[in-house]
């Protein structure tokens, strides 16, 4: 692969990540948002494929395929399923999607920032994409706070872990085949974890609003 | 240099003015066809400008002389758009510079001219029309400015025809991640300057949530004609500097005949495709609520925004 092409299709999928966290953040619908995440989920298998390829290691292409079929897939329909076992998806956010919205932007440039002096001039594809990973960690960050129901604090919490994935792979190129492995059954234990959990919230108290649960009932 | 630029200016404009209603047309006529109707035709947009010609203007009590130049300096601001954006050639007009500052500033004369006609009759409905159109444009041109800047780095200038000749030259760029999030940040300033769906329905009357049918509710015959001849040559300019941008094949790069001739038809295929495009989208959209239309600025304003971040701080 030539290396033009090998920078485009980075920057592709990097872009591809960085556009559907935006757009996680600004959307109140819990589907349009399981949609985006699985968008997300391809994006990030894409980018993990385009590494194994230009390394020609067939161990991160492996890792690819276990991505694109727990992000891009798995979890989804996981998150889905509960998602669409009751009619009312919207969800009413802490802060109003204008100002989540600015404040996405304003931790992608921070992230930019904190990444300058340690990416120095180099011009490597990878390294220059490292910035977006740590972006999408923060705007994770920024889900968990502002959102209210379970099942989109849950979505926060993969968007942190699919930054997380990211950082990993463009630092390290890849991480080993039994790491990755262990880290996906991890994240798909706790999302099943408390997608149970969620469940029992849902049929003990008729809703997902944490807020609601600050007191103790008997 | 300097006739044959101003020669093709005037092709451009006279191209652009002769399809703006075909492109209406094709976007009404596309909808209707999706949504079951039979559609009045695309040339429906040009016997309604014919019928307004010939009729006569009448005008309410007590208007001042805004109402009688307003529909001219519409018209004239979406020409001069026509003219300075690239459609046809990336030739320039040498003493008017094809800046984006520029052009963004002409396209506030024609908003701010529709305005004043609103606000000139003293009706209810003119008043909150012009508000709320002066709301969006507020809100437009932070985004239009930022994309088209972020649009600009690549190209190391911040000339539109210079844009998209380097485009034209490496197409790489177009692909570019900071170039799609721009675009698509362009894209839904365009429609939000342009009145489309979802920031406001060009198909209602008299309806609590119009905008620019509120604002031209008052004028008739030649008045309203140059009125929506302007606002639909805005939006087949506007839709022309998209579609360039995202396809920048088949644009005259130099003045002769055979590129412009090229030119010209290449123009019409895309302003065919995004026409019916748009007309086909806008069959899925419903109107935002007013109090929602902040909230799509904003996020096409922090695409905007991104795409600026990563082009600067990477490179």
């Amino acid at each position: 692969m030539s290396d033009n092409l090998y920078a485009q299709l980075i920057s592709l999928t990097a872009g591809t990540l960085l556009l559907t966290a935006a757009l996680i953040v600004w959307r109140r619908s819990l589907r349009a948002s399981v949609r985006l995440l699985a968008i997300q989920g391809i994006a990030l298998a894409g980018l993990v494929a385009v590494l194994g390829w230009h390394e020609r290691t067939i161990e991160l292409v492996l890792v690819s395929l276990l991505v694109l079929g727990l992000k891009a897939v798995l979890l989804p329909l996981v998150l889905s399923r509960n998602v669409l076992n009751h009619d009312d998806d919207r969800e009413v956010p802490r802060l109003n999607p204008t100002a989540s919205l600015i404040f996405a932007a304003l931790l992608t440039m921070l992230a930019y920032i904190v990444c300058r002096p340690w990416m120095g001039d180099t011009d490597d594809p990878t390294s220059r994409a490292v910035p977006i990973g740590i972006a999408l960690v923060l705007i994770g960050f920024l889900l968990l706070i502002t959102r209210r129901r379970a099942a989109s604090q849950l979505i926060g919490f993969l968007v942190l872990d699919n930054g997380i994935a990211t950082v990993a792979f463009l630092t390290a190129t890849g991480v080993p085949l039994i790491v990755e492995l262990g880290a996906s059954l991890d994240v798909l234990l706790v999302v099943l974890i408390l997608q149970v959990l969620t469940g029992r919230m849902q049929v003990k108290f008729g809703g997902t609003d944490l807020d609601d649960l600050t007191e103790l009932k008997d | 240099m300097n006739w044959t630029a101003t020669a093709v200016a005037l092709l451009q404009v006279l191209v652009a003015t002769l399809v703006a209603p075909l492109v209406i047309g094709i976007t009404r006529q596309t909808r209707a066809r999706l949504e079951g109707r039979v559609g009045a035709g695309i040339l429906q947009p040009w016997r309604d400008l014919r019928k307004l010609l010939r009729k006569e203007t009448l005008q309410a009590n007590g208007v001042s002389w805004i109402s009688s130049i307003g529909p001219i300096v519409v018209m004239a601001s979406s020409l001069l758009v026509a003219a300075l954006l690239p459609l046809i050639s990336t030739v320039a007009l040498p003493f008017v510079p094809d800046d984006l500052f520029v052009v963004v500033s002409v396209l506030l004369i024609g908003t701010v001219a529709v305005a004043l006609i609103g606000l000139d009759v003293g009706s209810a409905f003119g008043g909150m029309g012009s508000s709320r159109h002066m709301m969006i444009a507020a809100l437009v041109e932070p985004t239009v400015l930022v994309a088209v800047y972020a649009l600009s780095i690549p190209a190391g200038s911040s000339l539109l025809s210079s844009i998209v000749a380097t485009r034209l030259d490496a197409p790489a760029v177009i692909l570019s991640p900071v170039s799609l999030l721009a675009v698509v940040a362009l894209f839904v300033a365009v429609l939000a300057e342009t009145g489309r769906l979802p920031v406001d329905n060009p198909s209602t009357h008299l309806e609590l949530t119009m905008v620019h049918e509120a604002m031209i509710l008052e004028s008739s015959g030649r008045d309203l004609a140059w009125l929506e001849l302007g606002s639909w040559l805005r939006l087949s300019a506007l839709l022309g500097l998209v579609a360039n941008l995202m396809i920048p094949w088949g644009l005259a790069t130099d003045a002769t005949v055979l590129a412009l001739v090229v030119g010209t038809i290449a123009l019409l295929l895309k302003l065919t495709v995004f026409a019916a495009a748009l007309g086909a989208g806008e069959v899925f959209l419903a109107k935002l609520r007013l109090f929602r239309v902040p909230e799509l600025l904003a996020g096409s304003f922090v695409l905007a925004f991104l795409a600026v971040t990563a082009s600067y701080l990477v490179t």
